[in-house]
């Protein structure tokens, strides 16, 4: 019997291991295909609101504002829109996509296939977190043009951008897997996420907050997020690093377990 | 061991509507299988749970002998479906659709690329692998998604109304792939509306209503239970009246078309012959509806008429 021969398939198959790498890159490629086709929706967009954001809060405003917590004002903030811009971008990729292939139903190419539900959901965020570092690199290059960013820990950068971007996209897998339509996608970015972000310090120290606003605010994950990331360019945080990667790292367990769970249950997705 | 071999099941959805009220069926390696039943049978929901799209409420299914409880990926690795509502990404083109199914089923690159090509040239499609696939026509579309359900080859193909919408020329092509296909050993189950499409094609027949197999045979034992068909007989004269022949029910539906029930017991032989005696030129002839038609219809309203 010929490999090509129409009954071979499963034989045909390379081990288990290879071919759930093979059917997560596939997955992750496919991801990057959609985000290089639509730069002007993907990429584009959170440049040119970095842009803005220095131009505005750190050139004209930021002048008045001085120095936060010691540091430039303009320098401050620009950790904190990279990570903006890692998180919007992050759960907006999944989110769309999913549902986008749930919406065309094409999703079914891949719910029929003999990839499980863990690799499915991993080359979902595996196209989030490429997203995120993709927007987050171009943001960063136009924050070089207003502002010298020193790195202090390297790895706490890459760990607290690898870790919010997994975070996000799954959240934004979980929105994907319960839409019902469009603006169902929409719905958390605008009304939980923006908020979250905005008040999560990205443009602040919560040292300027008041005693209650500031314990309300370690409430808010974006912070010790933004916190966390900052600490690595600027060695300054307003929560204790260790706590903030604490956290982090149980929020995308915590996730994670909740996306494979919806998998298997097949909310949204198989009824 | 059967290509698919499924027991008791059961599909309860949220809403309370049972869908599949206890399935028993095995379908045999090699077999062109048919299954038929009206809107709303429950065809689409058994597909769906062979293919794992839908979540069954009770029962067992093996693929080739592997549990789709137990054994998921390697009972998925054995079946290619072609759905019956498109479902392709609309900005991808054929070739990117077909490799990347080929990636989901763990096969190499450089391999899918290869068979990505021998199927889309074999469903004449080649010449359209760079055009976005919402641009392809419905026949196209439908055919592309069969290329993108055989790229990982697999031993168990389930088509879902595969010629719904297509012209009679790509449909009978597409009769003739699939033929070749199943003679070269892939198992095919067919769920279609042209009954004809299945007397031409399948050996065995199931008919499902209701959430429940109402007929499970082989097709030529299933065409042989017909006891009586009908004819229609076009007349190169007008009649005044039905000529009357013993033995055959005989209705003018027209001065020029005569409508004949033929019992099994009687021949065509005995009718023409009565005809010709009566002076009654019959021009051409043809079933009144197709002899598989005919089975269904009664199967099925039988087993609407059962409590």
């Amino acid at each position: 019997m010929s490999a090509a021969a129409p009954v071979t398939g499963p034989a045909a198959l390379p081990s288990r291991a290879q071919a759930r790498w093979i059917g997560f890159r596939t997955i992750v490629m496919r991801e990057f295909g959609r985000i290089l086709r639509i730069w002007g929706q993907t990429i584009v967009p959170s440049a040119v609101t970095a842009a803005l954001y220095f131009v505005i809060f750190g050139s004209l405003i930021g002048r008045r504002v001085g120095a936060m917590d010691g540091i430039d004002y303009m320098q401050y903030i620009a950790p904190g829109l990279i990570m903006m811009s890692v998180i919007t971008n992050a759960y907006a990729n999944v989110s769309s996509s999913f549902f986008g292939a749930k919406f065309q139903r094409y999703l079914e190419e891949v719910m029929v296939s003999p990839q499980p539900d863990w690799i499915i959901v991993a080359g979902y965020v595996g196209g989030g977190v490429l997203r995120g570092l993709l927007v987050g690199g171009a943001v960063t290059v136009v924050a070089l043009f207003f502002t010298h960013l020193p790195v202090h820990h390297l790895g706490a950068i890459v760990a607290a951008v690898l870790l919010t971007a997994v975070i996000f996209s799954l959240a934004g897998f979980i929105n994907g897997v319960f839409a019902r339509n469009f603006d169902q996608v929409n719905w958390i970015p605008t009304f939980i996420l923006t908020p979250l972000t905005y008040f999560g310090g990205v443009f602040y120290s919560i040292n300027l907050l008041p005693e209650w606003a500031r314990t309300l605010s370690f409430a808010n994950p974006v912070l010790h997020m933004v916190n966390a990331f900052r600490y690595g360019f600027l060695d300054r945080s307003d929560v204790a690093v260790g706590w903030a990667f604490g956290i982090m790292a149980l929020a995308a367990v915590v996730l994670f377990a909740v996306a494979l769970w919806l998998m298997r249950r097949g909310t949204g997705l198989r009824d | 061991m059967h290509a698919l071999s499924i027991q008791g099941l059961v599909k309860r959805y949220r809403n309370g509507v049972e869908a599949l009220k206890g399935i028993d069926l095995e379908v045999a390696q090699g077999d062109f299988f048919a299954l038929l039943g009206p809107n709303g049978a429950g065809k689409s929901t058994l597909i769906g749970i062979c293919t794992s799209l839908v979540t069954k409420t009770a029962g067992r299914i093996r693929v080739f002998g592997h549990d789709m409880d137990t054994d998921l990926e390697a009972a998925k690795a054995c079946i290619g479906v072609v759905p019956q509502e498109f479902n392709l990404n609309m900005f991808e083109t054929p070739e990117t659709i077909v490799v990347n199914q080929a990636g989901f089923y763990g096969i190499p690159r450089s391999v899918a690329r290869e068979r990505a090509e021998k199927y889309l040239k074999q469903l004449s499609l080649w010449d359209k692998r760079d055009k976005m696939s919402r641009t392809l026509s419905g026949g196209m579309k439908r055919r592309l998604m069969i290329a993108r359900a055989l790229v990982h080859e697999p031993k168990l193909l389930i088509l879902d109304e595969p010629t719904a919408g297509v012209d009679i020329e790509i449909r009978r092509s597409m009769w003739d792939f699939l033929r070749e296909l199943n003679a070269q050993g892939t198992t095919i189950i067919l769920t279609t509306h042209y009954l004809e499409e299945a007397e031409s094609l399948c050996r065995n027949i199931a008919i499902i209503d209701g959430g429940r197999i109402a007929e499970s045979d082989r097709m030529d034992r299933l065409l042989r239970r017909l006891h009586v068909e009908s004819f229609v007989l076009s007349l190169r004269a007008p009649l005044a009246a039905a000529p009357r022949v013993m033995g055959y029910d005989i209705a003018l539906v027209d001065p020029q078309t005569l409508e004949v029930e033929v019992s099994k017991e009687r021949d065509l032989n005995e009718l023409f012959a009565h005809l010709s005696a009566d002076g009654v030129q019959v021009v051409s002839m043809r079933n009144k509806v197709n002899r598989l038609e005919e089975i269904f219809m009664r199967l099925v309203d039988r087993s609407g008429a059962a409590p």
